[in-house]
């Protein structure tokens, strides 16, 4: 079973730490990961995205040009790679961000409005991390504890104090 | 004991790993992509006792690398292609000066200042002309984040063994990327440096490093000796991976990130029912010859894969002394292949047989 992923939106809206919070659950549960970020001349504002690869075999290219799971989360990305997006994959697209549906009657889309949740909940800023817990509920690629301890790993030591935020952004994410 | 695994990019698990195996001197001066590499230096190398030092440009730090070599410390420099043609003088003068030290080089789009996306194209650069005069230095092909954290260990004692420079070749995507990686318990103790010019109390001659011969035949004679070394390195030190190889009909050579690429081809191959493996040289120079001529002894063909204009492709053809027909696929200016195209042409080369 291999899981190849895209996250992308804005610099700023914490696409890459979303990736890396995925890479990391995917190692918890002692398998494969890989994650790549695109690096060209981006800075906040400009686009960002990010590959994250989790399987159970030795990973090939880290470089994920068909995902069978999207994130978007703004319009410029979500026009970039809703098109690319596996037969039979899911995309999380965050529907404050990006107020276009999707088309394609081959994939599931799940329109969730993550960004104005994390604000609502006085958790501004993590509606990236909003998406990965819908993302969890609707694939379950990582386990519930290794998503903790992946959490617990990917936010740096200096921001200790957020890591119970980030928690309660998956709960919000997972039960939307 | 279990060795925790964590995530680190490329870029910072080398420079991780070459404080481990001892570094105690850095010089860079940053380039994308991989000024992440110099980042982690100026946090840690103060803290085990070493010296980082962004340097005012590329040949100032690769002649402080010479200098800290000289004194008998284990030195490094890091930069991506542009960077790394600047410091071609030093690394002659460090060959000429039998100076070990290692030079990473991840590589982006050429020539010029090219881009900043992934490229192999120092290829030729790294084995065949890392500067002026008759040298070579060791040159590892690293494919993922934990063999370059392993390589960085293994080009520092190879370099101070054989007292040359070594090259690690990476390029934009490995330095970038994160995988889990465990680091080996480090190192007590580094080889003896009788040579090394670091003082000498009154009790020994005076240790003279230096790369100056005006006179022919005794130039001659030192670069002679130097090449008598060469063809031990080249006896001792290549290094490949070979995959599914044995009953391969056709052999992909491919290294570093394009490896990981055209070993997801060569399992698609595979899957089709096309007898494909894969030769992934770990080292460069030495080219491993012997390695390749093994995993083709079954090939009806051989397709080089590059992220480059077709340089590698030169060697795989030596080494086979052209007894084969060796095809070749690449990408150039950043751009990676894609495991489709490879298939592709895998195919191509199956069905044209």
């Amino acid at each position: 079973m291999t899981n190849e992923i895209i996250l992308a939106g804005f610099g700023g809206q914490g696409i890459l730490f979303a990736g890396k919070v995925l890479a990391y659950g995917g190692l918890m549960d002692e398998r494969e990961v890989s994650w790549l970020p695109s690096y060209g001349p981006e800075m906040r504002g400009g686009t960002a995205n990010c590959s994250v690869c989790i399987s159970d075999e030795p990973i090939g290219s880290p470089l994920v040009l068909e995902p069978d799971l999207l994130i978007a989360m703004n319009l410029p990305s979500y026009n970039k790679f809703i098109g690319a997006v596996k037969p039979g994959g899911k995309a999380f697209i965050d529907s404050t961000m990006v107020d276009e549906k999707c088309q394609r009657d081959d994939i599931d889309c799940f329109y969730i409005p993550a960004t104005q949740l994390a604000l609502e909940n006085n958790l501004n800023g993590m509606g990236n991390i909003v998406l990965i817990g819908k993302l969890l509920k609707e694939t379950g690629i990582i386990s519930s504890e290794a998503i903790k301890k992946a959490v617990e790993k990917s936010v740096p030591p200096t921001k200790a104090n957020l890591i119970e935020a980030n928690l309660k952004a998956i709960e919000i994410g997972m039960k939307y | 004991m279990v060795l925790e695994r964590n995530l680190m990019k490329g870029n910072e698990a080398l420079a991780e790993a070459a404080i481990r195996a001892g570094c105690r001197g850095f010089f860079g001066y940053p380039i994308t992509p991989q000024t992440e590499l110099s980042a982690y230096m100026a946090k840690k190398m103060a803290k085990a006792g070493g010296v980082f030092l962004q340097a005012e440009s590329e040949i100032a730090a690769i002649n402080m690398v010479l200098g800290a070599a000289a004194s008998g410390v284990r030195a490094m420099t890091s930069s991506s292609s542009p960077g790394v043609s600047l410091k071609a003088e030093g690394i002659s003068y460090m060959a000429g000066s039998d100076l070990p030290c290692v030079i990473i080089n991840v590589q982006r789009g050429g020539p010029g200042l090219g881009g900043i996306q992934p490229s192999q194209a120092d290829y030729w650069q790294a084995t065949r002309a890392m500067g002026h005069g008759d040298f070579h230095i060791l040159v590892y092909a690293p494919c993922s984040v934990q063999e370059m954290v392993d390589m960085v260990s293994k080009a520092f004692d190879t370099a101070d063994k054989y007292r040359m420079p070594a090259m690690i070749l990476a390029d934009g995507l490995l330095g970038q990327m994160m995988e889990p990686v465990t680091f080996p318990e480090i190192k007590a103790k580094q080889p003896e440096k009788p040579w090394a010019a670091n003082g000498h109390g009154g009790k020994r001659n005076h240790n003279i490093i230096n790369s100056l011969y005006l006179k022919p035949e005794v130039l001659q004679k030192s670069v002679l000796e130097r090449f008598e070394r060469y063809e031990k390195v080249k006896m001792e030190e290549s290094d490949a991976e070979s995959y599914l190889a044995d009953d391969a009909e056709i052999v992909v050579v491919a290294y570093g990130a394009t490896a990981r690429v055209a070993k997801s081809a060569v399992n698609s191959a595979r899957a089709a029912g096309i007898k494909a493996g894969l030769l992934r040289p770990k080292t460069l120079w030495p080219f491993p010859e012997k390695q390749l001529k093994e995993a083709c002894k079954n090939a009806k063909a051989v397709l080089c894969v590059e992220m480059s204009m077709g340089q590698m492709v030169d060697d795989v053809k030596l080494a086979l002394s052209c007894s084969k027909p060796v095809h070749f696929f690449g990408r150039t200016g950043g751009v990676v292949p894609k495991p489709s195209e490879i298939l592709e042409e895998i195919k191509k080369i199956g069905g044209a047989r």
